[in-house]
């Protein structure tokens, strides 16, 4: 094994981001609470350096690393940029919120660099295993961070669920990973795509191996029939620590599906597809009818994930590049609409209030005209309405889709997505048309609001110039 | 002088700009500062208008004013303005009007004042979007985006039931227009591009045509709105604030009738003219049947909903009479079609005015008098004078008096009808003596006869805001009914290109 072959210097960003920490983890020790600025400091310099160091080593190639079980190529750029972005907005939201319930400690920056760290190997992932080692170093980040609060009972057993039904989900898909390996002989992922296409006839047990791969995905993006931790897990787990999971692990999720789907076993698309169909139209239909039905916000907001979720597949299971690419850009306007609605809630939560029930955000326009200007650019981005990014996502997918000659799963997206604007407009409704119950003042940090007007107006921005994304999402891809 | 202006450009984004500006200055500086501001706005636009009709080459059936830039390259989509002679009178209208309700709102409106006059520039901007986009998804994003405004305008500030209606209105509107964007997007993939008049020349077979035809006749059938697809709009108009009832009276609706003339017929023609029965069987159902539904009611914006669904079964009527005047043996030219597609058209400015009239006349009783009910007026004529005086103007409009607009429109498409077949016409002319009964009823029971109550006693007339704003409306009402040529001058190159394009199988 020579160092060539390793080929370190590809994994700058990783090496930095868990240097920092670890860093963070020793300086935090030494800190008294009042001091306890710094960590957060520490861990914002740090996701804004790992993707400034990224965007500096972008090469614009594919380069194989650590005897090619690691990847670098434009997809895992792009995606480990906007995880990084992603996450520094959720730790500026996260602050007073965490202050005020006296969680602001230093571990749950540490935790939510370990689980960057652990989506980041995932999207670089050219190897089964790293790909699963990448999935168990954010999956366990994130059961402890579900159970951050130890006081609240409720988070204790969100977590719980998250752990046991993530279990599972990770036990079918190494069981998934062995069939495979046992089948092709191989778990570099090049390796299985060219094993694969060597084989001429169709094999039962590739099937069996496919299913099981298909269901430990599912289950950790929250397809339906495996969404069901995905309610009670927001639901359970602080605003903050859902806003986290809402955001950045679907885009890891996504890069996940392109590696094991479309790179490694891209020979069986015929086969995946199908299934994807299944797990899509589910989504879309469970998702936004059960919304409907939901009082509380970060339910409704699960339930939302949901649907988008199905919208995703429907981009994936196109299987042209432009169904990828329109699944991409779907999943980082999603990253970004939904943060932007958990963010909402977040400032309105202050000590001993969370803000989560829908009641909660009635006559908003009266109590801070901007920022139910924001929450209502949210909810209509959600909805898929123009002039906001929503709307292009829902098209590039949709587009996607009647190109493949799918134009009836085009016409189930659109009647779906119909359902979903009732629960979006309630939202708006109760900002709008109600008087308020409450007449607290928002006092939130200037950081705060400035990071969410900042989250809402590039919503609107995208929407109304959305080329740019749009073409960087085809370009990853051709 | 205008000629290198990007006239159109301007005109969208001079009002959007000023609602933004409008929003952010907030209602801090005084009441009044929000409203001069948007009042500046307003007149802005409506000035920049202008040279569009004087600028306008009436020879042409060509896009005019045309501005093109590539905007979202991955799907071709382009930054692509300009109208003619079928949108320019319609974008014209829009600024007319917004500048009404602007100065209709000046007193009224008390909650929220800045945000109510952002969301009326806001819509104003994206109204003309929708007139003059000749590509199929910038139109598509306006033609969307206009229902957050409206949704917005009628659940502030609208009245006792608003959520209900507002919510109805934009799910409504919104199931139509979604099957629609599927549409768009599959001729995307045949065509290679969203441009509406590359659109206009793509084969298309029968089936595709049939599927292509029912997607937009969702979309447009409601907005315009045609029966059975109506019931938003009366609930829509009774709960929602007057500018607001006058904007979806005025223009919106339009926008329906416009979408019929720029997609269903150039792009789809054998399917409209298969489906042609379909469509006017609606519209004379809408005429008739929607007529007898306007007596009855007692609520009197409910009164001129209804009246107003029923005016637009005209605009339907005469755009898809025209394949059966052609089929018709006795005709040997194209002159009936043109008679029927250009009263259409009439029809549509017309009712743009007379139904703005109409709500704002209801408007201004029900400042006074907080009631929409017949029944709690009478004998206003001796306390209102002067408002009566206008209020009949416009009623005798409505009904279709010669000399008022009114009555061009009607004329010309019930003229054209009896191209076609003699029932059609029969059936449409009903609405003579249906709209007489109907306008002419409530009439008497609102403005004539004794003092009904206290109330109709302490009616103060006309302020002067009020007199300004009727004057402006009856003044266009009377020069398009007395001398309509010049509005038909200017649609005449378009109409009759537009004719002639789907005269011709697309097979």
């Amino acid at each position: 094994m020579t160092l060539d072959a390793l080929n370190i210097s590809i994994a700058w960003p990783e090496i930095f981001l868990l240097s920092m920490a670890c860093l963070l983890l020793v300086v935090d020790v030494f800190l008294d609470q009042k001091q306890r600025n710094a960590s957060y400091l520490i861990a914002q310099f740090s996701l804004l350096a790992t993707a400034f160091i990224t965007w500096t080593n972008m090469a614009g190639i594919r380069l194989e690393g650590f005897n090619g079980t690691f990847v670098v190529d434009p997809l895992a750029d792009v995606l480990k940029i906007f995880i990084c972005l992603v996450v520094a907005l959720v730790f500026v939201y996260s602050r007073d919120y965490l202050k005020d319930r006296n969680v602001f400690k230093g571990e749950f920056y540490v935790l939510g660099l370990f689980g960057v760290l652990g989506m980041m190997v995932m999207v670089s992932s050219n190897h089964m295993l790293t790909l699963y080692m990448g999935l168990e170093l954010l999956s366990l980040s994130l059961y402890a961070m579900v159970a951050f609060n130890r006081e609240s009972g409720r988070s204790a057993e969100a977590a719980m669920k998250y752990f046991v039904l993530g279990a599972i989900a990770s036990g079918m898909l190494l069981y998934g990973i062995s069939i495979i390996y046992g089948i092709t002989g191989s778990l570099h992922i090049p390796e299985i795509a060219s094993s694969l296409a060597k084989q001429s006839e169709m094999n039962i047990g590739l099937v069996f191996g496919l299913v099981f791969l298909v269901v430990g995905l599912a289950f950790k993006l929250g397809a339906v029939p495996f969404h069901m931790w995905i309610p009670d897990v927001y639901h359970g787990a602080p605003t903050t620590v859902t806003s986290y999971i809402a955001s950045a692990p679907k885009i890891a999720g996504f890069a996940i599906i392109i590696r094991v789907l479309v790179e490694a076993l891209g020979s069986l698309q015929s086969d995946w597809q199908g299934m994807l169909i299944i797990l899509a139209v589910l989504s879309l239909g469970v998702g936004n009818v059960i919304a409907i039905a939901q009082t509380n916000l970060k339910r409704m907001l699960a339930y939302s994930t949901i649907s988008h979720v199905g919208f995703i597949l429907l981009g994936l299971l196109a299987g042209t590049k432009a169904g990828y690419s329109s699944a991409m850009f779907y999943i980082l306007v999603y990253s970004l609409m939904t943060l932007g609605g958990f963010g909402v809630i977040l400032l309105l939560a202050r000590a001993g209030f969370e803000a989560e029930e829908l009641e909660d955000f009635k006559g908003l326009n009266q109590r801070s005209s901007w920022f139910a200007f924001m929450m209502l650019i949210f909810m209509f981005s959600m909805a898929g309405v123009p002039p906001t990014v929503g709307f292009w996502a829902k098209l590039s997918v949709l587009s996607a889709v009647i190109d493949v000659d799918m134009l009836w799963l085009a016409l189930i997206g659109v009647f779906f997505s119909i359902i979903g604007v009732f629960y979006y407009l309630r939202v708006i409704k109760l900002m709008y048309f109600d008087e308020p119950t409450s007449d607290e003042p928002l006092d939130n940090t200037l950081e705060m609001q400035i990071a969410l007007s900042f989250n809402g107006v590039i919503i609107l921005l995208l929407g109304v110039y959305p080329g740019a994304l749009m073409s960087l999402c085809f370009s990853v891809f051709s | 002088m205008f000629a290198d202006w990007p006239l159109l450009s301007l005109l969208v984004w001079t009002p959007i700009i000023g609602g933004l500006v409008v929003l952010l200055a907030g209602d801090h500086g005084g009441a009044q500062g929000a409203k001069r501001l948007a009042l500046i706005f307003s007149i802005a636009t409506f000035l920049l208008s202008i040279p569009l009709f004087t600028e306008f080459d009436r020879t042409t059936s060509a896009m005019q004013f045309v501005e093109l830039y590539p905007w979202i390259s991955s799907f071709n989509i382009n930054y692509h303005f300009g109208v003619d002679g079928i949108s320019m009178p319609l974008v014209i209208l829009t600024t007319f009007i917004t500048v009404i309700v602007v100065i209709a709102a000046w007193e009224v409106i008390k909650v929220k004042p800045s945000q109510y006059m952002a969301a009326f520039l806001i819509m104003e901007g994206l109204m003309i979007a929708v007139f003059s986009a000749l590509d199929a998804i910038f139109f598509y994003v306006f033609w969307e985006g206009m229902l957050i405004p409206m949704f917005i305008i009628i659940g502030i500030w609208g009245g006792p039931r608003r959520v209900y209606a507002t919510i109805k209105f934009f799910i409504y509107t919104f199931i139509g227009s979604v099957f629609m964007l599927v549409a768009m997007i599959y001729m995307y993939y045949q065509s290679g591009s969203f441009d509406i008049l590359s659109m206009h020349t793509l084969k298309l077979t029968m089936n595709e045509q049939f599927w292509i035809f029912i997607a937009f006749l969702m979309a447009f059938a409601v907005k315009v709105p045609m029966w059975p697809v109506h019931t938003w709009l009366p609930d829509a108009h009774v709960e929602a604030p007057t500018g607001g009832s006058v904007i979806l009276a005025a223009i919106m609706l339009k926008i329906g009738g416009y979408g019929f003339i720029r997609f269903s017929l150039p792009i789809t023609p054998d399917a409209s003219h298969m489906l042609d029965w379909l469509v006017i069987f609606m519209s004379l159902t809408a005429v008739v049947y929607i007529g007898f539904v306007a007596l009855v009611q007692n609520d009197m914006k409910k009164l001129v909903a209804y009246s107003s669904i029923s005016h637009m079964g005209f605009v339907t009527l005469g755009l898809f009479v025209v394949f059966m005047i052609w089929e018709n043996p006795a005709n040997s030219d194209l002159s009936g079609a043109t008679l029927a597609v250009e009263g259409a058209m009439i029809q549509m400015i017309s009712h743009g005015f007379i139904s703005a009239a109409m709500f704002l006349a209801i408007g201004v009783l029900y400042d006074r008098m907080h009631s929409r009910n017949i029944s709690d007026y009478g004998g206003v004529v001796n306390t209102m004078p002067k408002f009566v005086g206008f209020a009949v103007f416009f009623a005798m409009a409505n009904v279709g008096l010669p000399g008022t607009s009114g009555f061009v429109g009607e004329f010309m498409v019930i003229l054209a009808s009896f191209k076609a077949n003699f029932w059609f016409a029969f059936l449409a002319a009903l609405t003579l003596i249906i709209g007489a009964a109907y306008t002419l009823w409530m009439v008497k029971r609102v403005f004539y006869g004794d003092i009904a109550n206290d109330n109709v006693a302490k009616l103060n007339d006309l302020s002067n805001r009020e007199f300004l704003i009727m004057s402006l409306l009856a003044i266009a009402v009377l020069i398009l009914g007395l001398w309509p040529a010049p509005v038909i001058d200017v649609m005449h190159a378009s109409v009759d290109n537009l004719l002639h394009h789907i005269a011709v199988s697309k097979l």
